[in-house]
């Protein structure tokens, strides 16, 4: 219907809200009106039913700071206050006003300063029941708490498995330089899935492992300490490390994990004072040997990774080594570090091995800043790192 | 820090309490600035300073704030300072002048208390229960802070008050700091401290100051060795906000009088 019918407009009839009385007494809201110095010159009925305080008690005598907690008037006087006479004006004051019986009522405060009709200052409040938002804040913090104890517990616990997974240090053997170095990716809170150990099995005789479980956490962590104990066991029984690799694997497919993994096994081996390595790969960058003079070169064949195949089989090398030589196992978080669509590669591994010769410690030290230095101190995987070097 | 006042003058060093920042002093310092230099510096956590700076163990103690009063002395090579020290920081200025005596020509101890709880054969004016939940409402103001909004400036123009680029920061502090500053302010125990002050001092006491009240200030004024005191008729623990004018001539009479002398 348009104007230009000629009908008459039909009156609404809407229900008015101007009794003004009504609407600061009974507004949804306390109101509080004070003189400069806080005493309470004026407050509304629902402030009173709220705080079950009686008018008379609260006008013209007490202090609006007086109804409140120790801590609340604490706050009063070195936030609020000094914010209202500086600002005229504070928002959002969490603050409890205590009840004649002496239970609490939270409430949030908002207050202007403003001048009356005879020129004085009043401070002006407006008071907000926040009994349930304050209950609500209180169990976030609660439960804020809890997550970090519990973050906590968690970054503890995973620094505990990952040492009893990556020996500290790997122990001496006598003859021959060997070092380490691993950092799990990311923060380091979560336990990784790259291990190494180093051990001996016999006079003369040791063994060394570096390996690499599919996933992180927990359960890789259980597969790595499995992992870990059997190639103990089977480096007694078996000489050749394609034998070891061999049991590892169906250790792994017999075990009740998905979990797959690489790894290389070397055998180290003196004669005299001549040094033999013989080492074999499961799905393994091979490791890279640097000699004096010559560029360095990848050691070993590659072989099928552990815990997929049925039949498998892992070919041995054999090389004797000589004074000077130095040779890094590495895991794919080494040659594979990123950085944009650059990856870290085996010439770098490669570069590694000439500028830090001098030692096992150096080469494994400077192999690792450079790669934290490749990915600006973020692995995206684990590093895990051995040198050895014949003295 | 801020460095004003007249260049040449005797340097009067200006240190807030617990809760605000320097900007409390913007009704008080403004008067000695044609005869003194005066300093004016944010504690850790507080106003303008930079968060990085604190040190959870160099602050565990008021000495830690006091090793700061200190480095500022010495960074402007202050000499003959009068200290004025609001709340907390009065204690933090007794402690400083214990240390360095020759620093200081005088202490203004404005609304102190060397010990906020109550003990046995001393009124503090607060239980330990009164403090802890002191220490929960400041996280229960902890959300009001993180979504701090700079409030909107009522037009007066009869005061100075703060601008907006100030009102963002006045009274915000970093809710880790403010909470550990709070336990250590209120927490913390220098009445056997007070003996210990040589420097002539002022004790400026509110007739009505819920957190320092009259026996607290009397206390003060008679552990130290030589003390004023001036009870100024004002209600709240800021007489610097509540009775600037008062606060202007006790502080002017007490140095007046050191010159004097």
């Amino acid at each position: 219907m348009t104007a230009g019918s000629g009908d008459a407009v039909e009156q609404v009839h809407a229900p008015r809200d101007d009794d003004v009385h009504a609407l600061y007494e009974h507004a949804p809201c306390g109101y509080l009106s004070t003189t400069a110095d806080g005493t309470i010159i004026k407050v509304n009925q629902t402030l009173l039913d709220w705080t079950g305080h009686q008018r008379a008690d609260l006008v013209g005598g007490r202090r609006f700071v007086e109804l409140l907690t120790a801590g609340g008037r604490i706050f009063h006087e070195t936030h609020y206050s000094p914010m209202l006479r500086m600002q005229r004006t504070a928002r959002e004051i969490a603050l409890d006003i205590v009840r004649p019986d002496g239970s609490r009522l939270p409430v949030l405060v908002n207050s202007v300063v403003d001048r009356s009709a005879d020129g004085e200052e009043v401070i002006r409040s407006a008071i907000f029941d926040a009994t349930e938002r304050r209950a609500y804040e209180r169990e976030l913090v609660r439960e804020k708490e809890r997550a970090e104890r519990s973050e906590r517990r968690a970054t503890v616990l995973a620094a505990t498995l990952q040492r009893t997974l990556i020996p500290p240090a790997p122990p001496t053997i006598p003859g021959l330089d060997i070092a380490a170095a691993y950092r799990p990716a990311g923060r380091g809170d979560e336990i990784g899935g790259d291990f190494y150990d180093v051990f001996q099995v016999a006079p003369d005789d040791w063994a060394v492992v570096l390996g690499d479980v599919q996933g992180k956490g927990v359960a890789a962590a259980v597969v790595t300490a499995l992992l870990r104990y059997s190639t103990r066991a089977a480096a007694v029984e078996h000489r050749l490390p394609s034998d070891v690799l061999r049991i590892l694997n169906t250790v792994l497919l017999r075990d009740d994990t998905e979990r797959l993994c690489t790894a290389v096994v070397v055998r180290l081996r003196s004669v005299g004072s001549r040094w033999t390595m013989t080492l074999a790969c499961a799905g393994h960058p091979l490791p890279l040997l640097g000699r004096a003079r010559e560029p360095a070169v990848a050691v070993g064949r590659p072989g099928p990774l552990l815990g997929f195949f049925e039949e498998v089989e892992f070919a041995d090398v054999e090389i004797t080594v000589r004074s000077g030589d130095a040779l890094v196992l590495y895991t794919d978080g080494v040659s594979e570090a990123r950085r944009g669509d650059a990856w870290f590669g085996e010439q770098r591994i490669s570069d590694a091995l000439a500028t830090y010769g001098s030692s096992a410690t150096a080469l494994a030290d400077g192999l690792l800043h450079e790669v934290l230095d490749f990915e600006q101190q973020h692995p995206r995987d684990d590093i895990g790192l051995v040198a050895i070097r014949v003295p | 820090m801020t460095v004003s006042g007249n260049p040449d003058g005797q340097p009067m060093l200006f240190a807030h309490g617990f809760g605000c920042d320097q900007n409390m002093w913007r009704y008080v310092a403004p008067a000695f600035a044609d005869r003194y230099r005066v300093v004016l510096f944010d504690h850790v956590g507080a106003g303008g300073s930079d968060p990085s700076a604190y040190d959870a163990e160099r602050y565990a103690s008021l000495d830690g704030y006091a090793s700061d009063v200190l480095d500022i002395c010495a960074a402007l090579d202050l000499h003959d300072v009068v200290f004025v020290g609001h709340s907390v920081s009065a204690m933090i200025g007794a402690l400083a002048a214990v240390r360095a005596p020759d620093r200081f020509d005088s202490l203004v101890m404005v609304g102190p208390s060397p010990r906020y709880i109550d003990d046995a054969g001393y009124v503090g004016g607060f239980s330990r229960a009164d403090i802890d939940e002191l220490l929960e409402s400041l996280g229960s103001n902890y959300l009001g802070w993180s979504t701090a909004m700079a409030p909107v400036i009522m037009g007066n123009a009869d005061r100075p008050e703060l601008g907006a680029e100030l009102t963002a920061s006045f009274c915000r502090a970093d809710p880790a700091i403010a909470r550990r500053f709070a336990e250590v302010t209120f927490l913390s125990d220098n009445r056997t401290d007070l003996a210990k002050v040589s420097t002539r001092s002022l004790v400026l006491q509110c007739s009505n100051d819920v957190i320092a009240p009259i026996v607290v200030g009397e206390y003060v004024r008679d552990s130290l060795t030589s003390s004023e005191y001036v009870l100024l008729e004002a209600t709240g623990h800021c007489p610097n906000l509540s009775a600037p004018a008062a606060t202007i001539a006790a502080i002017a009479a007490f140095v007046a009088h050191d010159l004097t002398v």
